[in-house]
Formats: structure tokens, C-alpha cells, sequence
């Protein structure tokens, strides 16, 4: 399943507060190059995440290439669940 | 210590008013309640709303000179007045009172605007010479008193707060949009702008001549850091140190009223206390804050700090809440949005002060910029080290090590810590290095902006703010002193000694003395090799030397606290003040033209929810919060206080 909206959505309200045309066509716009999130924002998309999704994200896990964009996101998530999925 | 204010004709006009002064001085009582003057004349007015400090009796403003041709009102202190005074009765000036603020008068009848090099204090001056119908305006090195001055219909109008050019000027005020994106960037203004269009600062270390229909402004003092060629030993300068300390706080004293301390617990003001009980005192009143959120609490140092000073301790209890309460006084008093919590409990104490009868407390304003205390300090130097090699995956780490109250640093990785840390890491020659990394995680909340608000600022010249300008030597300087610089010209100058200094202190009439910012200290300090201010990863490696002779271990060798009090808790808890609701609306945001109502809506939802919040979003709440009551307060609806009445003491002086 497809999570990308619902991410989108929590990255506009909880960082950009504004529109939700700010992020619209940018799901590969880097968080941290565009300073939407600062340090703190990092650990909010991940309590988001852990809470939102019933998981947990492991130190090693809270890389860029995991979490620096709504499709990273996104795809980091869909692996996460399937192994999830797999290991129930 | 006071207030001044005046109006000057620029061109054929009818003379200014005592009504009009009467108007502009009312503001000011908190600055000065104990008694008033006024100086009419048919081209200027000049007015001093007084706290009496030196010559309770005898000082009442304006004052004029031997032949009457030199008229002065006056906002500070000269603490060298002693010394300047003998040598201007050895020259033949003579003397109608006991004041330092005569002998800044006769100081400019002998050497005019060169006076201001002799003056070792804090102060904003205005001074009308009859003589070449000229008026002089001038401000201390590093901004201590405030001076804002406008043009309007003819007319110059100056004073000491912008409510008193409100109370009289034709044009109402209007928030300047550059001087906002300035003030969420920078945390204040950059001088010369206040939030206000069209009424700057006299700036630090300037001063202003109106003559014959021009102003004119031009710089007297500059922060310099060049080091001298010779290098002296350890102990030299630790000794020229400490007795600079030492005298900076002797003349500090200086007063014909008690003088008491400011401890918040840490090194500095510790410092400048014990220095004052070393220099005979027998009574000394210190004053904290004390916080109920145990996490920024400093009491245990305070107490014990008192305890071997054997000080009269006095410690007022701030909670969020009260906070919150108090936060529209605080921005009628700053007269500007603010994105630090600081100014509140300031004010809070600063009330504390007044009633327990004292008028002048002493703090250590000053050390962390100019003996390399801060922070920002070290991690400007980490990230020179760590630029040297960009991959290395174990130098990014001290930055964590820097931080350790910030949680995700702790669990970040190499790749997180370089994107945080790492932007424009190698650019190592940038003016701004030092600092480019805060402001640039500061300027995300101009995004709150609303899109007319934003295409006005963009409309500017440059597009916006131009940034703090650097001084020709500035790129000479080693890289400490280049970050100093800034920190001191733009955080110092700009907010920490007005929004967080002069304005909430005065708010209670109480005026606040900085020995670190005695021109000597300043100067020795800015002469210093930088490895005696930032020694490897510790700061303020001199003052803890000279420490060391006085205070407990536990106190000169602390770390400092930063004060990161969680603000929202102030304005969101289970009673949110009215004000906060109401000034949030989306139809208050949408009003005052500034933001965009569907952000803040989004910004109050997350913090009402209680989800985590970083430091960034609480300086948006209080970005917008303060910004709304400002515009509310001054733009929307100021309202004058009622003029200086019949039964006020106004000594009213003629002129022509």
C-alpha cells in the first residue's frame, strides 16, 4: 500500500504550515536541502512514523537515504511494513 | 538615568510645545518617574523624564552651561565623571551641580563631538548649541541606552522610546517588513532599522548632527580586533585583566543610591559580585530568577553563589504561565517582536528590583562576547576542524558532544550530523561562517510570511535585508574575533542589551550596569590572542583564571546554560491566555496583513496537540505572537498616555 499522500500531508502540516500546493510535484525535494526539517524535525518524523505505522526505527536506520524526502520516506516505509508483514 | 525626548524644526515652522513634550515625556514615566524638564525654544524643544541616581537633589534636567549657549538632556551614566570633572574645573568650567550629566556638557563645550572618546559609560545625549542652532545626538559604543529619532512634516523628532515619537509624530506607525524578515533571521533589527519604517536608531558608537535642515550621521568608536604584534606573558594579562575587572566594577558603584547584583548562578555575574564584595561593600542585594520547570532552573547555584558572597539574597518564582501573563507588557516595553523567551523573566525580576527600593543592579552583560563564551563559538571552530576533513566521520561527532541536551544529535549518524552541521562546511571563508548555519534554520519561519508580506520584502533593494556589514579590517581579524563580531554587533547590540536589557529593566525604573562593557575591558578584551578567550573547547579560559581567586570551583568552572525555556508551555497549557487566542485567530492574522492565517492555524493546531516541539517552532510562536501584539500595541491601536500633568514636578526652561 501506498503511504506517500499520507506523508506528504504530515510534512506539510506538521513543517510547512501552509498550502498543500508547497510540497505538490516535489516528493523527490530533499527535507534537509530545502531546510523543511531541522534536527528535532528529524525525531518528529520518525515518533510520527513509529506511532502512525506501529514500528520501530532503529539509530542506524535514520539516514538520509530513508528519510529525506516523501518518496524515500515513503519507500523506507513500504520495506518496513513488509518485513513486519513477513516476520508476523 | 531616564529618558530624553525632543523635536527640532528642520524649516520655518511654529515652535515645538510644552504640550507636545508634556505628551512624548508621559510615555516614559518607567524610565523616569522622579522628576521632569523641559527646554523650549523657538526652533527646538528638548525634554528628561529623570531617575535620580547621582545628585538626587541637585541633577534636574535640562542643563545648561556657563553663558547658557549649550543645553543637555540625558539618558545614562559616565562612570569616569569624577576624573573628567576635575580636569574640566582645572581648565576654568564651572560647575552648578554634582551630576555627571553637567560634565558631559562642558566635556562637548571644549572638544565638541571629540568629547565622546573621553566618555568611559553608557548613555544616549542630546544637546542643543545655541550658538550654530545645532542639535547633537549621540549613543554609547555598544548601545547600552536606546535613541530613536524620525523625520516627519519638517520636523525631527528623537527620543528614547518609539512610544514617545508615537505620542507626537503626524505619520502612525507602520511595521517594516525588511526589519521583520531581519528580526526572524537575526533575532532583532539590524541597525540602523527598528520594526517601525521610517524611524531608525541613532546606531552603537555614533552620533547625529542636525543643522540647517540636514542630518548627518558618523561613526566615533568601531569594535576593532587586530592583535598587537607582541604577545605578552600569561600572567600579564591576566593581571591587566583583573584589575580592569576590578575598576570597571569600582566605578560601576558609583552612586547616591544602593547599588545591587544580578546572580543568575553562572560564571559572570558571580564574578562581578564577588568583585563587589572584595571592593568593601557591606551590604550587597543580589536578585534571581527562579523557575518552577525544574530543567532550566538555576537556583541551587544561585543560593550557593549567595550564600558565599553572604549576600541578601532575593529570588522571584517564574512560571510558565506567568510567562505567558505578563508577555503583551514585555512588547510594549521592546517595542519590538521577539523570538527569545528571555525578556520575560528579565522583566519579572527586574519588578522584583523596584520593590524591594532598589534603583541600579550590576550583570554580567558582555563576557560570553567578548571573552568567547559562547557556544557558537565552538562550533564554528568544530566545523573549521571538521572542514579540513569533510569525510571524516568522527569530527562531526564533537558537535553532538557540543549539544548534549539537544536528543537528535545524540542518536544522529555521520549522514544526518553532516546535513545539519555540514552546510557549506568548507566555505571556511565566508564573512558569515560562524554563524551562517543559525540564521539560515532561523530564516525557515519567514516562510509564516503572508504572500503580499513576503512579495514586499522581496520588493526591497537586494531583494530584502542586506545582511550585518563587516568593517574593512574585518577579513584581517583571526576567525574567533570575526564570529565575536558578529555576535556582538548583531545578538548583543541589537537584542540582548535592548529587548532583553534596557527596556524591561527600565520598565520598572531600574537601571542596569555592565562592567564588561567598560570601554577598557572592551578594548583589552578585543586585543586579546584568541587562545586566551576560546583555549581548545573552553571558553572563557581568562575569566576563569581570574575566577579562580574568587569563587567556588563549581562556579568558575561551569558550563553555560543556555536559557531554552520550552515557550510554548507559556502561551499553550490549560489555560491559554485570551489574548493568545485572540491575536492567533484567522481573522487577526488575516487583519494585521502579515502572516498567512492557514499557517498559523497549522502552527497553533501542532502545539495545542502536544506532539513534539523543537526550538524552531517555539520562536515561530513567539515570532508571530509578538509580532501580532506589536502591530496591535503600535500600528493598530496605540494609544498616548495622558500628558505630564499640573501636579507632576516639570522644571520648564526658556529660550529666546
Amino acid at each position: 500500500m501506498n503511504h506517500t499522500k499520507e506523508i506528504r500531508d504530515f510534512i506539510i502540516t506538521n513543517f510547512i504550515f501552509g498550502d498543500a500546493a508547497a510540497l505538490q510535484d516535489k516528493d523527490d525535494t530533499s527535507f534537509l536541502d530545502s531546510g523543511i526539517i531541522d534536527s528535532t524535525g528529524m525525531l518528529e518524523l520518525v515518533m510520527f512514523l513509529e506511532q502512525t505505522y506501529d514500528i520501530k526505527i532503529e539509530p542506524e536506520e535514520m539516514v538520509p537515504e530513508n528519510l529525506d524526502s516523501v518518496n524515500k520516506v515513503a519507500q523506507f516505509l513500504s520495506r518496513k511494513l513488509a518485513k513486519t508483514a513477513g516476520a508476523a | 538615568m531616564c529618558a530624553i525626548a525632543g523635536i527640532l524644526n528642520l524649516a520655518a515652522a511654529p515652535a515645538p510645545t510644552e504640550a507636545a513634550l508634556r505628551r512624548m515625556l508621559a510615555m516614559v514615566r518607567h524610565r523616569g518617574p522622579d522628576e521632569f524638564g523641559v527646554l523650549l525654544a523657538p526652533q527646538v524643544a528638548l525634554g528628561n523624564a529623570r531617575l535620580s541616581i547621582v545628585d538626587l537633589t541637585g541633577g534636574q534636567q535640562p542643563i545648561t552651561n556657563e553663558d547658557g549657549t549649550l543645553w543637555i538632556v540625558f539618558n545614562g551614566e559616565i562612570f569616569n565623571h569624577v576624573e573628567l570633572r576635575a580636569e574640566l574645573e582645572a581648565r576654568g568650567h564651572r560647575f552648578t551641580t554634582h551630576c555627571d550629566t553637567e560634565v558631559v556638557l562642558h566635556l562637548f563645550e571644549e572638544h565638541g563631538p571629540d568629547c565622546l572618546q573621553r566618555l568611559n559609560g553608557q548613555f544616549a545625549i542630546a544637546i542643543w548649541d545655541q550658538r550654530d542652532r545645532s542639535l547633537f545626538l549621540a549613543r554609547d559604543r555598544v548601545g547600552v541606552r536606546p535613541l530613536f529619532y524620525t523625520q516627519a512634516a519638517n520636523q525631527f523628532i528623537f527620543a528614547s522610546e518609539i512610544k514617545s515619537i508615537l505620542a507626537v509624530s503626524p505619520v502612525a506607525a507602520k511595521i517594516d517588513p525588511v526589519a521583520l524578515e531581519e528580526i526572524f533571521t537575526y533575532w532583532s533589527p539590524l541597525a540602523p532599522r527598528s520594526a517601525f519604517r521610517g524611524i531608525p536608531e541613532v546606531p552603537p558608537g555614533h552620533y547625529l548632527v542636525a543643522k540647517a535642515g540636514k542630518i548627518s550621521v558618523r561613526a566615533y568608536w568601531q569594535l576593532e580586533f587586530a592583535e598587537p604584534a607582541a604577545e605578552k606573558s600569561a600572567t600579564e594579562y591576566e593581571e591587566e585583566f583583573h584589575h580592569l575587572l576590578t575598576d570597571a566594577t569600582r566605578i560601576r558603584l558609583r552612586a547616591d543610591v544602593p547599588v545591587g547584583a544580578y546572580l543568575s548562578g553562572g560564571l559572570d555575574s558571580s564574578l562581578i559580585a564577588a568583585l563587589v564584595r572584595q571592593l568593601g561593600v557591606s551590604r550587597l542585594d543580589t536578585f534571581s530568577i527562579a523557575f518552577d520547570d525544574q530543567k532550566f532552573d538555576e537556583s541551587q547555584f544561585q543560593r550557593e553563589m549567595a550564600a558565599f558572597l553572604g549576600s541578601e539574597h532575593q529570588v522571584v518564582q517564574a512560571t510558565h504561565a506567568d510567562i505567558g501573563n505578563i508577555f503583551p507588557a514585555v512588547t510594549w516595553h521592546t517595542e519590538v517582536p521577539v523570538l527569545r523567551t528571555a525578556p520575560g523573566p528579565m522583566f519579572l525580576l527586574s519588578k522584583l528590583v523596584r520593590d524591594r527600593g532598589l534603583k541600579v543592579v550590576l550583570s554580567g552583560e558582555g563576557a560570553d562576547e567578548f571573552l568567547g563564551g559562547y557556544d557558537i563559538f565552538k562550533e564554528a571552530k568544530i566545523r573549521r576542524f571538521w572542514a579540513r576533513q569533510p569525510d571524516s566521520q568522527c569530527r562531526p561527532r564533537l558537535l553532538a558532544r557540543l549539544y548534549p541536551d539537544i536528543a537528535a544529535l545524540q542518536t544522529a549518524g555521520p549522514a544526518y550530523l553532516k546535513a545539519f552541521f555540514g552546510h557549506g562546511l568548507t566555505a571556511t571563508d565566508a564573512a558569515d561562517y560562524s554563524h551562517a548555519i543559525r540564521w539560515r534554520n532561523n530564516r525557515r519561519n519567514c516562510r509564516l510570511f503572508a504572500p503580499d508580506f513576503a512579495a514586499a520584502i522581496a520588493a526591497q533593494q537586494n531583494g530584502g535585508s542586506a545582511g550585518p556589514g563587516c568593517p574593512a579590517s574585518f577579513q584581517q581579524w583571526g576567525e574567533l574575533q570575526r564570529a565575536q563580531y558578529l555576535e556582538i554587533s548583531v545578538f548583543l547590540s541589537q537584542y540582548l542589551l535592548a529587548a532583553q536589557g534596557d527596556r524591561v529593566a527600565m520598565a520598572h525604573s531600574v537601571e542596569g550596569r555592565h562592567p564588561f562593557l567598560d570601554v577598557r575591558v572592551m578594548e583589552f578584551c578585543n586585543r586579546l590572542p584568541a587562545r586566551f578567550k576560546l583555549r581548545g573547547l573552553t571558553d572563557k579560559f581568562l575569566l576563569r583564571q581570574v575566577g579562580r581567586k574568587y569563587l567556588p570551583e563549581k562556579i568558575w568552572r561551569r558550563r553555560k546554560r543556555p536559557y531554552r525555556a520550552p515557550i510554548h508551555r507559556s502561551f499553550f497549557h490549560a489555560t491559554t491566555p485570551d489574548y493568545v487566542r485572540e491575536l492567533l485567530s484567522e481573522s487577526a492574522v488575516a487583519a494585521a496583513g502579515i502572516f498567512n492565517p492557514v499557517a498559523i492555524r497549522q502552527l497553533v493546531a501542532k502545539l495545542e496537540s502536544g506532539r513534539a516541539v523543537g526550538e524552531a517552532d517555539d520562536m515561530a510562536v513567539m515570532g508571530v505572537l509578538s509580532t501580532q501584539l506589536v502591530h496591535r500595541q503600535f500600528v493598530q491601536a496605540f494609544r498616548a498616555a495622558e500628558p505630564l500633568a499640573a501636579a507632576d514636578p516639570v522644571k520648564v526652561c526658556r529660550l529666546g
